[in-house]
């Protein structure tokens, strides 16, 4: 009972709020689904397809997905370091700041203010909210990472300082920009050299925001749920330093055949390939952890998210290198094939592994069980299928697009308009609704669960039972 | 000495660093410093005011993301598009507008593919043209004024030319007006440079 000491209400706020902007991130997601397939579903000017897919986006990647790291890396860090966080009160602060500043975040995003820099779209008075937000965070991880009561680092710490560190750089290059009115500003970069810049920080955001803080998860929580410890620490070693080396060259898979200077194109695309190596590290080493007694997967119900969790990851990591290959990539590249793989990541592996880990903790701090295994496994279910159906429906309509578009007849001319194959595609885009639907409906009993869950416990812990 | 890393913060965090600068120096650092990265066509000119409103107006509205900007060097897209895209197009795009997905068709060499009127036509209602077409309708930006002195002051962070005449211009005109001027700009630097 030296719970106590953690501060758990920061950590429960955080996934608190990170659940709040998901569903509206999912609402929205749901929203603008319709919206391909039913265009009088778009509002002028606020509620836009071009504007509602940024506040989509943004909204579950910095919502939901950073909301979720700020808390659930708090919480890590606290029981790695065997202390509290070192700034306690700066860690209150940062939950409050980092609900205005998504709140304010959506507004912008509404209003149009867009710097049209994949998932780095605020303008840059939200860009400067975030690195204050990124900043008071590394400061609380650091000083408590240095203060710790625990001699070795484990895992879960190095992916979280990694986290860190590359985040900063990141954010803080790809945004700089040439103010012009407190809504409006241009890049630094320009032209090739930024869109260079761009995906150097665009498929980095994917490594830093969607891998890195979620293997930390899932480092440290399969082997708390399962009781299973880490398969080899040698192999996490290896995996951890090739990925955060690897993936820093390969950005440049995002633009081929675009006018970027070939050589960078076939640079990023090797290093894409070497990347499946650090990737499936991970992927082995959860296999072979549940592997030493797999009846775990039945016995306990967390250890089918997580399990599941990083087979997609496994399966994102094949199929992204393969998709940047050239002859793939002629024939994939901006087809709906590519949000099909998208969502595997973010609603196979990031979100599987976000709720297994809340699951995980929301107990624990309520010093209580969980309310209902058996709405967890509906839950798990129903958002399985929802995502595969998402995903796979995307997969064979952008094959479709990418096949018809190159269609010739036997005089050597184009057999489709463009409009031919867009009206190809909406049974696939309604599929895809239903999917969403699905997913949503499998999030709906997680949040009850979670609501149910907390009204039975209590932050407190119970003295006289301690 | 491995030992040592994992039990350092801060050593462990530097090293970090700067396995993470080693891919960023070699393939963003140093090609921003070569002249390979910033390539501009003869016939290329900065935005006028109306083109460069345009272009925040597209940027406002997200139009990049189900419009891509560059034409690959595949036979049935340059037969679809036109010219293939070349670096030195680009040179004033702060940043550049490429995409990533065409939910509707690559818009790098719309530039004077139809008349005006074709645009307006099409902006305000994209379905009585295409039936099956799922873009938004745009026709309301006729209704928004422009703005001249926020546009001047635009026209200055991108150092690109410009004269009071000019902005002076900019109050009789449209969003609309400006969407258009852009999209009749758009891939037009590369005429006669094949």
């Amino acid at each position: 009972m030296v719970d106590y000491r953690y501060d758990n209400q920061t950590v429960k706020g955080f996934v608190i709020s990170s659940i709040f902007w998901g569903v509206v991130g999912i609402v929205i997601g749901l929203w603008i689904s319709v919206q391909l397939w039913l265009p009088s579903w778009n509002i002028a000017p606020y509620f836009t397809y071009g504007r509602l897919r940024v506040v989509h986006t943004n909204g579950l990647a910095y919502g939901l997905g950073i909301g979720a790291i700020f808390g659930i890396s708090y919480y890590i860090v606290m029981r790695l370091t065997k202390r509290p966080l070192l700034f306690p009160k700066l860690a209150r602060f940062h939950l409050y700041l980092f609900n205005a500043a998504i709140a304010l975040a959506a507004l912008s995003l509404f209003a149009g203010m867009n710097q049209s820099l994949e998932y780095a779209e605020l303008e840059w008075p939200l860009d400067i909210g975030v690195v204050i937000l990124w900043v008071i965070f590394a400061v609380n991880i650091f000083g408590t990472v240095i203060k710790r009561n625990e001699d070795q680092m484990y895992i879960s710490l190095w992916y979280v300082l990694a986290t860190v560190v590359a985040v900063a750089v990141l954010y803080i290059v790809n945004n700089l920009a040439i103010p012009a009115g407190w809504t409006k500003s241009y890049s630094v970069f320009a032209g090739v050299n930024s869109a260079n810049v761009q995906w150097w920080y665009g498929h980095n955001a994917v490594g830093f925001i969607f891998t890195t803080p979620f293997l930390a998860m899932f480092y440290y929580f399969l082997p708390k749920s399962t009781g299973l410890p880490i398969f080899s620490h040698r192999l996490s070693i290896i995996a951890f330093w090739s990925l955060i080396f690897a993936y820093l060259w390969t950005g440049a898979h995002h633009l081929v055949y675009t006018p970027l200077p070939d050589w960078i194109q076939t640079l990023g695309i090797a290093f894409t390939i070497f990347l499946i190596a650090p990737s499936w590290g991970s992927v082995i080493n959860g296999y072979y952890t549940v592997g030493s007694d797999w009846s775990k997967m039945q016995s306990n119900y967390l250890t089918k998210f997580f399990i599941l969790g990083i087979t997609f990851y496994g399966l994102q990591t094949v199929q992204g290198p393969t998709q940047g290959l050239r002859v793939v990539s002629q024939l994939i590249h901006y087809t709906d094939w590519v949000p099909g793989h998208v969502h595997m990541g973010t609603m196979g592996w990031v979100t599987m592994i976000a709720v297994a880990s809340i699951y995980y903790i929301i107990p624990k701090i309520y010093h209580t069980e969980i309310h209902s295994v058996k709405i967890a496994n509906i839950h798990f279910w129903l958002v399985l299928i929802g995502q595969l159906i998402f995903s796979i429906t995307m997969w064979i309509t952008g094959i479709m697009q990418g096949a018809l578009w190159k269609a010739t007849n036997a005089d050597g001319s184009l057999k489709y308009t463009f409009m031919d194959v867009l009206s190809k595609n909406y049974p696939y885009w309604q599929m895809r609704t239903v999917g969403g639907v699905i997913f949503t409906i499998g999030m709906l009993f997680f949040i009850y669960n979670i609501i149910m869950t907390m009204r039975k416990g209590s932050l407190e812990p119970v003295g006289a039972k301690a | 000495m491995a030992g040592n890393l994992y039990n350092k913060p801060v050593l462990f965090a530097i090293v970090a660093a700067v396995v993470i600068l080693i891919g960023t120096t070699v393939t963003m650092f140093i090609p921003m410093l070569t002249a390979e990265m910033h390539p501009k066509l003869a016939n290329l000119k900065p935005y006028t005011a109306l083109q460069l409103t345009g272009k925040d107006i597209y940027q406002r509205e997200g139009c990049n993301n189900c419009h891509t900007q560059t034409v690959r060097p595949l036979k049935t897209e340059v037969m679809r598009y036109g010219e293939y895209s070349k670096a030195g197009e680009f040179t004033y795009d702060r940043p550049f507008l490429w995409g990533s997905k065409r939910t509707g068709p690559d818009l790098a060499r719309i530039g004077g593919k139809y008349p005006d009127q074709w645009h307006e036509i099409h902006f305000d209602s994209p379905q009585s043209m295409y039936p099956d077409s799922n873009m938004p309708v745009y026709g309301w930006l006729k209704d928004n004024k422009l703005d001249p002195p926020s546009i001047e002051h635009h026209m200055k962070a991108n150092d690109f030319p410009t004269t009071p005449g000019e902005i002076a211009e900019l109050k009789a005109k449209t969003e609309l007006d400006a969407l258009v001027a852009y999209m009749q700009v758009i891939g037009t630097a590369v005429t006669g440079t094949k």
